[in-house]
């Protein structure tokens, strides 16, 4: 029998677009095959991290997690700085946490003052996200995607209960924008419908299906967004052919896996390498599910991950 | 390629003599298409037939067995290429490797590491299946000294054999052949060696070639000289290695039924930095390995990768539940706060983590709703009012807190009223719509 390299051919491809400004704006998505495999398709673009910061100082982050940003959280530009320069960061995901009204329910104006401080001093592209609140988040999505206008940015969630407003920002301001929804093909693909019958092109849309952490659900996160790639791939879907975001971290560092002591888990050895170690492999189910656009937390997670995707991108 | 069932209904005696148990033999012909009758049922198959059928309903990846005993592991028998169209059905295993040119000391602490690394998680063992032996050394003698060794100080593990050297292969073989060992490898230059071993102990032969064509052609030659239980490696040693490799064998198996790659895979993962082995690993158990071999054994790096499998091995069909009671969190006093939720794992999963995250010590009363989450239970009647109540009455939980108020999720804020009416003597306080705003909730609570 002889062997003939069993290849698929996708009538459908990934939407490709461009975040950020300049010099160091990325191209993402593009891609006509199932993650990595380039034996039978085009890849043109690598999925991209981007590094999560926020408004606040954190109050919900595991120390392992946190001791590596002392000294920044008080300033969300100097924060962004520090991982671009530092840490080698592609991209930033500023996470307006401080919005919330549980938290420190800061203003639309304060949040949009954030953006501006940010933008002034990274040159990677910015991901604006409020704080998953669906009413505030209406108000300071829209606030911050004024401040942030000719840069390019995606800014998100928009969610079934406020997309409306959020799209019309992202259209106003020329940005790109993220869709959420809850774990199910079928509430995505409805909310892109939603959206691009408001005019808003499909190239300019990603979608995020729920991330969900290792352990706690990651297999429903998992294929959903691989349903959702072949749907985009086989049946030519434009509506399930935005790139894919996993926001990787914030599932991941509320874990009890990531902050739980070595002295009261003995069996799960130790705690540094635990956490990182949790993120990485939650961010590589995510890759190999389709993502192309993750959002992490860990500088270690990151470096390592980034590392993973160089191998799995080339030749 | 599986036949339907009137390809199968031909080839059967036609007689309707209904001995299969089946009304007629077309009927049982179908059966047989859907996998859900065995064809010995019919007593008066021809050979021919039995042939015929025989292959073509032999699954697309050959069940393999690792090792002998309680511990041994079943590989393969692999159908779909993505999960959620029908559960992954064999876990891959997780084996250690361990040179036989480290020291005795090392070697013993390694393999009592690799016993030690039973961990329970959501109600699963699980554990490093088994153990890989490599012959760094190049010679029999020390290789079969090591292998009786690691043997003997772990008699259920399953081995694999990892050595290349003919001579050093065959001595090993015969001080543990009861155990079943894979004998890992077969080359294209030392393949008649390697095959006349695993013939005359009957042990699984894994084969190694760059590229799953070279490797389809070694596993012909293994085929036609005898040896039926094959594992094979198709020499990758990068993650992209892995996915290509693993996808086109994977898929030349049940999409080709492509018989020369349809056996479990076996990916050889061992990188200086554990974090990426870690994330290598991944790789292998979402892509297709039916064996990973690793090259440590960090408690962490065993938690993510066991966890990782038994994620993608669950079956997609059904909702992983948790059992109904009042779950603890922290150490509750009679006054801590009670709240309700329903027994879908992933809604567990995420208000448990929620309270533990709030740090108030607390009860979470965990009611069964057939594994449905809040607002999909109670759109389907089984989170409502009345069963709430009686379920909240018969736990006895009216025992263990000194207070009467119960926190019900923000997204059946509707429910509260009649709540109230049903249960009495209960307050019925409406908590945040979603997990993520418990925390906060909790805290203001207890301040
Ligand atoms: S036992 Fe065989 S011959 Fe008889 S009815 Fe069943 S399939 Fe037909």
């Amino acid at each position: 029998m002889a062997y003939v390299i069993p290849k698929e051919t996708y009538s459908g491809k990934v939407a490709s677009m461009t975040i950020g400004e300049g010099a160091k704006s990325i191209a993402i998505g593009g891609e006509n095959t199932m993650p990595f495999l380039s034996f039978e398709g085009a890849i043109p673009n690598r999925p991209v991290i981007a590094m999560e910061i926020q408004d606040i100082t954190p109050d919900d982050w595991p120390d392992n997690l946190k001791k590596y940003y002392n000294g920044y959280y008080d300033d969300a530009a100097k924060w962004a700085k520090f991982c671009v320069e530092q840490l080698n960061a592609k991209a930033i995901a500023l996470r307006l946490v401080g919005t919330h009204p549980d938290k420190q329910d800061r203003s639309a104006e304060d949040a949009a003052k954030t953006v501006k401080e940010v933008l002034s001093v990274v040159d990677v592209p910015l991901i604006i996200l409020g704080s998953n609140h669906i009413e505030k988040d209406a108000s300071v999505i829209v606030a911050a995607a004024e401040a942030a206008t000719g840069k390019n940015c995606i800014i998100g969630k928009a969610q079934e209960g406020n997309y409306k407003t959020i799209v019309a920002a992202a259209l106003a301001h020329k940005h790109k924008l993220i869709a959420m929804s809850e774990l199910d093909i079928n509430l995505a693909k409805q909310l892109n419908i939603l959206i691009t019958q408001m005019g808003f092109e499909t190239d300019r849309l990603l979608t995020d299906p729920m991330c969900s952490a290792l352990g706690y659900g990651l297999e429903y996160t998992y294929s959903v967004m691989e349903r959702i790639r072949l749907a985009a791939l086989t049946q030519n879907d434009t509506t399930m052919q935005p790139p894919i975001v996993g926001d990787v971290g914030m599932y991941v560092w509320k874990t009890k896996e990531v902050s739980a002591s070595e002295e009261d888990m003995p069996q799960w050895g130790s705690l540094e390498e635990r956490g990182i170690a949790w993120e990485v492999v939650t961010a590589m189910g995510m890759l190999l599910a389709g993502a192309n656009l993750l959002i992490m937390r860990h500088p270690k997670a990151v470096e390592k991950a980034e590392k993973v995707i160089e191998e799995l991108t080339k030749g | 390629m599986a036949l339907s069932g009137v390809e199968i209904f031909k080839l059967l005696p036609k007689t309707n003599c209904k001995k299969c148990g089946f009304p007629t033999c077309l009927a049982f012909a179908m059966k047989l298409a859907q996998r859900q009758a065995s064809l010995d049922a019919c007593p008066d198959v021809s050979e021919e037939a039995k042939k015929i059928l025989g292959e073509a309903s032999a699954p697309p990846v050959r069940a393999i067995i690792l090792g002998a005993g309680d511990k041994a592991v079943k590989m393969g028998e692999e159908t779909v290429l993505f999960r959620h169209e029908k559960r992954f059905v064999n876990p891959c295993a997780f084996a250690v490797n361990i040179k036989d040119s480290e020291s005795d000391n090392e070697i013993e602490k390694k393999v009592a590491m690799v016993i030690a690394s039973e961990i329970d998680r959501v109600g699963q063992k699980l554990r490093i299946d088994a153990i890989s032996i490599e012959c760094a050394s190049n010679d029999a003698v020390r290789y079969e000294a090591v292998t009786r060794m690691v043997s003997s100080r772990a008699p259920d593990t399953p081995i694999i054999l990892n050595c290349f050297n003919a001579s050093a292969a065959e001595a090993a073989v015969k001080a543990i052949a009861d155990k079943k060992p894979l004998l890992y490898g077969a080359r294209l230059d030392n393949l008649d060696a390697m095959v006349n071993i695993a013939k005359a102990h009957k042990t699984p032969l894994g084969l190694y070639a760059e590229g799953p064509e070279a490797l389809s052609s070694l596993a012909e030659k293994a085929k036609a000289m005898g040896v039926e239980d094959i594992v094979i490696d198709p020499g990758a040693k990068s993650a992209k290695g892995i996915i290509e490799g693993n996808t086109q064998i994977r898929r030349a198996a049940i999409k080709k039924n492509f018989k020369p790659l349809g056996y479990p895979i076996i990916n050889i993962v061992m990188k200086d930095d554990p974090l990426i082995e870690t994330a290598i690993a991944s790789v292998a158990i979402a892509k297709y390995a039916s064996i990973v071999v690793l090259s440590s054994i960090e408690r962490w790096k065993n938690l993510a990768l066991f966890t990782l499998r038994q994620n993608l091995y669950t079956d997609p069909q059904v909702p992983m539940q948790v059992e109904q009671k009042i779950y603890k969190i922290g150490e509750p006093g009679p006054d801590a706060p009670l709240m309700i939720t329903t027994n879908f794992s992933l809604t567990y999963f995420i208000v448990s983590g929620e309270v533990e995250n709030s740090k108030v010590p607390s009860r979470l009363a965990v009611m069964d709703c057939e594994g449905l989450s809040v607002l999909t239970a109670w759109a389907a009647g089984k989170f409502t009012a009345s069963r709430i109540a009686q379920f909240i009455k018969e736990s006895g939980v009216e025992n263990e807190v000194k207070h009467r108020e119960l926190i019900i999720p923000g997204q059946v804020a509707i429910l509260s009223g009649t709540l109230e009416d049903k249960l009495e003597g209960w307050k019925i306080i409406v908590g945040p719509r979603e997990a993520n705003g418990l925390p906060t909730f909790l805290k203001t609570k207890a301040a």
